[in-house]
């Protein structure tokens, strides 16, 4: 009886913090989305209100107005579903020829890999942006998805993927007459199916929040993405919140929408590629 | 015979083998040698070099460097970023671990707890400090009209950093503390047991179980988070425009970088400050995998 009470008051110690955790994790995003239905006037009002007084839509029609939220969005996913299927795809077969295939200068080949996952990205930047800036292809989809369309930590993530897998598997493909490439495609990437799906989130989570690549590839406002475009936003209406508020909001609801149905897959894909 | 054959089948298969090997990781080698290894040599060129217009260059020797180390603006950006650092890795990743324990207890709405946490991750850091930046508003910002004063949080040189780090926290802390939780479920309930039976508090527990058997996830989620703590730029981007008069203050390095090579146009220059940072990001590093000797425990 009495283990049992002190029991229930440690918990409610437990809940009283994830009540108080909880408020300053959501409140930021309450009050964008209550500022963003507030005129300006009341967003300024002193002490304020903390809802609107009758919900408002200017702000997100000026949004709407100076931002073309339509081709953000269309960007945005195009550079993530080409980030994705690139990392993905080229990831999955470097990484299983590592794991599993024997050849020459395999060791040197990883080490390339390994070098290039430990050095930041910023590194690259200026010759990458130089390199399009020569083939006259910047202001395009392609410009967003180059520096992604191979990658490093998704070959060695892959690789390690692969590793786990015993060789019995593969032998047996091949006694049952697959080539390498038959084994691969049909009897190993179907085993890696959690650790494909963990990379495309990571991928996809970090292609819509980059913010300083977009800004120096795509300029033209057409081709920026939803990261890039919020920050023209920011110096069009420096001191207009509920139009900052609404930008943002129209920003993040993709994703958050996402992120509520697979939560489970987000976290878990994160937690698996953490780490990097 | 039987032999023969059967030997070389195995080389045919060798050879088919290697073939494929090849041929599997030629598009990852090939664009890495493109996208990352041409550049990084290059990066590296371009910083002992001048920009000229229309694309030219001229070698003008460690005079980029030299510029970089006589700098007022450089060191500045250097403590600002380190500065940065001290503020939200230490703090950032043991609130990250008070979490992380709080999600390992046996509660109902852990999901929901985790998952709330976790948000900020999934929403564009340019959205959230578009939030921050509104609610820490000298005038009209919810946090001044909560203290009843005016505290200048975004235009006063000695608080924009402080500002900063606390939207940084607030961003990272149901990412570690995911990463944190894994590795707190590995511990066997084993020892909890055992330790209560000998009649150690909780408090006792969490400091000679869970700390030392958490401590290598710990390290990762360290190195991690300073890592990406020494690259930090968007954050402060969003947050301090070219007009704030605390810009000096507050640019960290690739802040500056991204200033000097994109806004000004000196590549050189920046290739200069990249290459800094990179080295200082190893410096750092090595000197972690040096200090974890003294407190992360391998022996589970």
């Amino acid at each position: 009886m009495n283990t049992k009470k002190k029991q229930g008051s440690r918990n409610t110690g437990v809940y009283v913090f994830f009540a108080i955790g909880s408020i300053v994790m959501i409140f930021p995003f309450v009050w964008m989305f209550l500022t963003s239905f507030k005129t300006v006037a009341e967003s300024m009002q002193i002490p304020p209100d903390i809802l609107p007084h009758q919900w408002a839509l200017d702000s997100f029609k000026d949004a709407l107005a100076s931002l073309p939220f339509g081709a953000l969005y269309k960007n945005t996913i195009l550079l993530i579903v080409w980030r994705v299927i690139c990392a993905v795809a080229f990831s999955s077969m470097a990484g299983y020829a590592f794991a599993k295939l024997k050849f020459k200068g395999k060791n040197l080949l990883f080490g390339v890999v390994l070098v290039q996952m430990m050095l930041p990205s910023q590194i690259f930047i200026i010759p990458q942006y130089q390199m399009l800036a020569k083939l006259g292809l910047t202001n395009s989809i392609f410009a967003l998805v180059f520096p992604g369309l191979v990658s490093a930590f998704g070959t060695f993530f892959l690789r390690q993927a692969y590793m786990g897998i015993p060789d019995e598997i593969s032998e047996a493909a091949y006694l049952d007459g697959c080539n390498q490439w038959q084994t691969f495609v049909k009897v190993m990437v179907p085993l890696t199916t959690s650790s494909m799906a963990a990379l495309a989130v990571f991928t996809a989570v970090f292609a819509y929040g980059d913010l300083m690549w977009p800004l120096i590839a795509n300029t033209d406002l057409k081709m920026m993405t939803l990261s890039s475009g919020l920050a023209t936003l920011r110096g069009q209406f420096s001191t207009n919140f509920p139009v900052l508020m609404a930008g943002s909001l129209l920003a993040m609801i993709p994703m958050v929408v996402l992120y509520l149905f697979f939560q489970k897959q987000f976290i878990e894909g994160v937690a698996m590629t953490g780490g990097k | 015979m039987a032999k023969t054959t059967s030997v070389s089948k195995s080389t045919k298969h060798g050879r088919s083998e290697s073939m494929w090997g090849y041929i599997m990781v030629a598009p990852t080698i090939i664009g890495l040698l493109v996208l990352n290894m041409y550049p990084f040599i290059d990066t590296l060129k371009l910083s002992f070099t001048k920009t000229k217009p229309f694309g030219l260059y001229k070698f003008n020797g460690i005079t980029n460097y030299i510029t970089m180390f006589t700098s007022a603006e450089f060191w500045r950006a250097n403590w600002n970023t380190i500065y940065f650092c001290i503020l939200t890795v230490p703090l950032g990743v043991f609130l990250a671990l008070v979490v992380a324990v709080m999600l390992n207890k046996k509660i109902k709405g852990q999901t929901a707890f985790r998952a709330i946490f976790f948000l900020p991750m999934v929403v564009a850091p340019a959205a959230v400090t578009m939030v921050w930046r509104w609610m820490f508003n000298t005038e009209y910002g919810i946090i001044n009209t909560i203290l009843g004063n005016s505290v200048n949080w975004v235009t006063n040189p000695n608080l924009v950093i402080i500002t900063c780090s606390i939207i940084a926290i607030w961003s990272s802390i149901g990412y570690d503390a995911v990463l944190l939780l894994s590795g707190l479920q590995n511990i066997s309930k084993s020892y909890y047991e055992a330790a209560s039976l000998d009649g150690a508090t909780k408090i006792q527990q969490f400091f000679h179980i869970t700390l030392p058997m958490v401590s290598p996830t710990l390290f990762v989620v360290m190195i991690m988070r300073l890592m990406s703590s020494l690259k930090v730029y968007d954050l402060i981007y969003m947050m301090v425009e070219e007009s704030n008069p605390a810009l000096t203050s507050a640019q960290s390095l690739m802040y500056l970088f991204y200033r000097e090579s994109f806004v000004a146009g000196n590549k050189g220059y920046g290739s200069a400050i990249v290459i800094w940072t990179v080295l200082l990001i190893g410096l750092v590093t090595a000197v972690q995998f040096w200090g974890q000797k003294k407190w992360v425990n391998y022996e589970v």
